[in-house]
């Protein structure tokens, strides 16, 4: 089913729910809430839901967007599945470092190791 | 206005931009301030750190500071030279102590959704310093 937001280009392969950011700037502070929800209705739609979010194209995201990812995930958790990241620019990577949410969330390099990495 | 006296010669020919307490409203000077940080040559590291920090900051300003009221402005005062960034913004609400947001890292707090802003322009500029009870923050960022 397609997402009712352009900015994001969701895909599902072998079980997994991808979802890629189609804007450099969609995790500004203005769209967080949104995003959120729409994330948040993809994970309750196919349960238990292993979900992929691809970074590629992000260039900047604030600290309400880390928030954003923060509940997604533990809501992500209480279905039962898992929540992975992937493709994260050096310096997107680097917020996640400053606030140790690299110890937290599972990030991978490319999207085909962390697609490979999901629980059966 | 009080400004500390440690911070008086940077202040001296600020540019003003005033806004109401709307997230949208934030872009006007956000965009001003990156567009004369670029034409100074400051890295596209040192421009990201400046967006990622004027986006907290402002955000603080408007939901924290002035409760999203639309009533209540946030004043960025700024000045961009080849050597430095320097930000002064300030809301109308009633102050805080920022020594008592407590450390978003800590395992505790970690999976909580909030309270990483503070932490993250800490890591980001030369310099951060609240002033007056907390409703003004001053931000420096050298070009290094």
């Amino acid at each position: 089913m397609p997402a009712d937001r352009p900015e994001l280009k969701v895909t599902h392969s072998d079980g997994v729910c991808v979802v890629e950011f189609a804007d450099r700037k969609i995790l500004e502070e203005l769209s967080i809430n949104q995003i959120g929800e729409e994330l948040t209705r993809l994970a309750e739609q196919h349960q238990p839901t292993n979900m992929l979010l691809n970074f590629m194209n992000v260039e900047h995201l604030s600290s309400a967007a880390l928030g954003m990812l923060i509940t997604l995930h533990k809501r992500i958790v209480e279905l039962g599945g898992q929540l992975k990241l992937t493709d994260i620019k050096p310096q997107i990577y680097e917020v996640f470092k400053i606030t140790r949410l690299n110890k937290i969330f599972d990030i991978h390099d490319s999207a085909a190791k962390a697609k490979a990495s999901f629980a059966k | 206005m009080n400004f500390s006296s440690q911070h008086s010669d940077d202040e001296r020919s600020l540019k003003t931009i005033v806004i109401p307490s709307d997230l949208a409203a934030a872009k006007e000077p956000e965009q001003a301030i990156l567009r004369e940080a670029q034409i100074n040559g400051f890295s596209e590291d040192a421009i990201f750190a400046i967006k990622l920090t004027l986006e907290e900051a402002i955000t603080n300003a408007i939901k924290h500071g002035n409760k999203c009221d639309r009533t209540k402005k946030v004043t960025v005062r700024y000045a961009v030279d080849a050597h430095q960034v320097v930000i002064c913004i300030r809301d109308e609400g009633a102050g805080f102590d920022p020594d008592a947001v407590p450390d978003p890292t800590k395992p505790e707090r970690i999976s909580l959704p909030n309270g990483r802003g503070i932490l993250l322009m800490k890591a980001y500029m030369s310099e951060v310093t609240y002033r007056c009870n907390g409703t003004e923050i001053f931000l420096r960022k050298r070009n290094e």
